[in-house]
């Protein structure tokens, strides 16, 4: 049957299993919005800024594991994606940007609202695509969705000129791919990983680096296998928070600029490092020559590129990550550690996690373990970027699987609130927290008139400090306290949250955190936290830029809270 | 780290984009190409791309891998150590006037060139050759006086029975 390129993309997109949609229309992509009436199945969640149309497409991608789909225009409405498109390149997320483009015959004529997005998100998207013809729509949309979703998952873009959205053909979704350029490795080799179990079996100090490819694959089973039936401790990147459960008696936190102390020593102590879907970010590894050591590595990865791109690794495994971890797992005949586990249980001890101090004002930590408590840790926490995203890594603990919603390899401050928009629509009936720097959700506040909108019960919390607080701390660490440019003179939040019809309280005592907390729970839909917290607050533990792991600077403060332990030995 | 010349030959999609999809992989990854030289294949949608790229064996490691990932490229192999043959083709057009011709065509015949256009006072050669032929005659013609010189950079092809795919 014949239909316009408009209907040829939604049903394709319908194909796909798309039932959201996130973006903002203009010119250029108007044909394509007439035609989304007739798709009711299709639903259209409005943003104000198409940033966030990318940021929540993505944050969607990652709480529901279905690729996210934005709209947005051509021109401004096309570079306004950008960054919500790179945010996802860098954390391999799969998005499909659909952007909409002057008609062919204005192609490169400098036409009003043209500019050339496939050009621009070429070093940005997994692949992208410019449509010239509407019988290529519906093979271009199967291949998107294929390339976006499979291998190491990323963005793809579609730029629709607007003729070629009203433009007729025929609607064939049966066709098969033919792309001999794209087939990713999936099962490991047998070979690499008879050789990595004897690795294993031969270390007598190993450690488990579970990254962001562990939650994408959801390997979550796997990888706990692995961990208990060998006593092997678990320490996370960033992006693999959550891959493991935060309070098993295994999991040794976080590595990383802001990880936990006891993580990066383990990392600077152990003789294996077992990684697991992560690439060794420069945040994570610190100093790359000082990175473990003492340690063999086995590396498990889908991206063969990222296999030695950073680290010299002795067993490389390609592959995806449940299907390698199953493998290995049958090889690896059930060990105990007792030595190495009650070593690094002694240096949990000597270096807690956990740092509050006693204080009438506010710490930034104190109201993230009180919501953390207050939400008994079930919330899918959603963070911008800054000191407010390293407390919330460090003071939430996270036992479900894939909860932390947050910025890694771009480090896009202003990605909360348009993610906490993504995550809630993909989690309905959820509670969805959305922890915010004062600095960072001024970047995309406009998507409070989102949440309104479309009614979405984000909890938000701001840690407000008055200041770029990362940037401040970093000045005052390594820039003679020269605070160019970092004091902020915000807005009441309150005022604004009320402006958009959204309750919201200020708290400035440590004794009205927990009530505060209290209130915005029994609310039923958005409520606002404005918490002003102590200034000058500094995130620890700090590895400091270019120095290794083990040069770990840890809390000035004496209490320290208990690690929270479910399980034990 | 010690780097050296490799040679990596790439097939890809013939499909509009492919070649800027490359040369953006070089420059933002800062990879070292030395010469590209691009045409088709016996495939049919299939273009070869033969790059000469300067890096340590690890850095050229990486460049293969990152090429793989562009989706319209279907096969990239480093040649380098392999049996091969290479070829550029070079012009050159250079200063020649009745006394210097004779020479210039002596030194041309040595090199089983050939003279392609003789003007006023000018020659020009066409060579083909592997990389230190195409450079010792551009060395010998110099002393002449270039007015022009336009080289392909290298293409190249393993020795013996292999195919592209």
């Amino acid at each position: 049957m014949k239909m316009t390129g408009s209907q040829i993309l939604c049903e394709s997109l319908i194909k796909e299993g798309v039932d959201v949609i996130f973006g903002i229309l203009g010119g250029s992509i108007l044909p394509l919005y007439d035609t989304l009436t007739q798709y009711p199945q299709l639903r259209h969640v409005l943003v104000r800024h198409e940033q966030a149309a990318a940021h929540a497409a993505a944050s969607y991608a990652r709480v529901t594991g279905k690729p996210g789909v934005c709209f947005a225009t051509s021109g401004p409405g096309a570079t306004n994606l950008v960054t919500g498109i790179a945010d996802a390149y860098l954390d391999s997320t799969p998005v499909i940007a659909i952007t909409g483009q002057v008609a062919r015959p204005f192609i490169g004529k400098d036409a009003f609202q043209e500019i050339d997005i496939t050009g621009i998100t070429l070093p940005i998207t997994k692949h992208n695509y410019l449509v010239t013809d509407a019988g290529q729509v519906a093979q271009t949309v199967k291949e998107a969705f294929y390339i976006a979703r499979t291998g190491r998952p990323g963005p793809v873009l579609i730029d629709m000129p607007k003729d070629v959205q009203v433009d007729m053909a025929e609607f064939d979704y049966s066709t098969r791919l033919v792309m001999p350029g794209y087939k990713p490795t999936t099962q490991g080799h047998p070979s690499q990983l008879k050789k990595a179990a004897r690795v294993i079996q031969d270390a007598a100090k190993p450690v488990i680096l579970a990254g962001h490819g562990v939650i994408i694959a959801e390997a979550y089973d796997e990888l706990k296998e692995m961990a208990e039936n060998n006593q092997i401790p678990v320490i996370t990147t960033l992006l693999g928070i959550s891959a493991f459960p935060g309070s098993h008696f295994l999991s040794y936190g976080w590595l990383g600029m802001h990880g936990m102390a006891c993580a990066n020593m383990a990392i600077d102590a152990c003789d294996l490092v077992i990684a697991v879907g992560m690439r060794f970010d420069d945040r994570a590894t610190g100093k790359i020559s000082g990175f473990a050591p003492h340690a063999k590595v086995i590396h498990i990865d889908i991206d063969p590129a990222e296999i030695g791109k950073n680290v010299k690794v002795d067993v490389p495994i390609v592959g995806d990550v449940k299907a390698v971890l199953k493998g290995l797992n049958k090889y690896i005949e059930p060990k105990q550690n007792p030595e190495w586990l009650s070593h690094l249980e002694a240096l949990r001890l000597q270096h807690p996690a956990l740092h509050i101090g006693d204080s009438d004002s506010i710490l930034p930590q104190y109201a993230i373990r009180k919501i953390w408590e207050a939400t008994e840790g079930r919330a899918t926490v959603i963070t911008g970027v800054g000191q407010h995203q390293m407390w919330t890594a460090q003071y939430y603990t996270f036992d479900r699987p894939n909860t932390l919603v947050t910025s890694g390899g771009l480090g896009t401050m202003g990605f909360e609130l348009p993610a906490s928009v993504g995550a809630a629509v993909g989690r309905p009936g959820e509670d969805i927290w959305c922890i915010a720097g004062d600095g960072s959700i001024q970047m995309t506040i406009q998507e409070l008139a989102t949440i309104v909108q479309e009614n979405l019960p984000v909890k938000i919390a701001i840690m407000n400090n008055g200041y770029l607080g990362m940037v401040r701390q970093w000045q005052e660490m390594f820039y003679g306290k020269r605070y160019m440019a970092t004091p902020l003179a915000c807005p009441d939040f309150t005022k604004i949250a009320e402006a958009y019809c959204i309750p919201a309280i200020n708290i400035k005592h440590r004794q009205d955190v927990e009530p505060a907390i209290q209130r915005a729970i029994e609310h039923p839909g958005s409520f606002l936290l404005n918490f002003v917290v102590e200034p000058e607050e500094n995130v620890y533990p700090m590895v400091p830029p270019g120095a290794s792991l083990a040069e770990v600077m840890e809390t000035p403060r004496k209490e320290v809270l208990k690690w929270p332990r479910k399980s034990t030995l | 780290m010690a780097t050296q010349k490799h040679t990596i030959v790439a097939l890809v999609m013939d499909k509009p984009g492919v070649f800027n999809r490359i040369s953006s992989l070089f420059r933002r990854r800062g990879f070292n190409m030395e010469s590209i030289a691009v045409g088709h294949s016996e495939l049919a949608n299939i273009s070869r791309v033969t790059i000469v790229v300067d890096g340590s064996t690890v850095q050229v490691e990486q460049v293969r891998k990152q090429l793989e990932k562009i989706i319209d490229v279907v096969k990239v192999t480093d040649i380098t150590l392999r049996d091969t043959i290479t070829r550029e083709l070079a012009l050159m057009k250079v200063h020649a006037n009745s006394n210097t011709r004779s020479e210039i065509i002596q030194i041309v015949d040595i090199f089983r060139a050939k003279i392609v256009d003789v003007a006023g006072d000018s020659v020009t050669v066409e060579v083909t050759g592997d990389s230190s032929k195409v450079e010792t005659l551009f060395k010998l013609l110099k002393v002449f006086g270039i007015k022009e010189i336009a080289r392909t950079g290298y293409i190249a092809m393993t020795r013996g029975d292999t195919a592209s795919l």
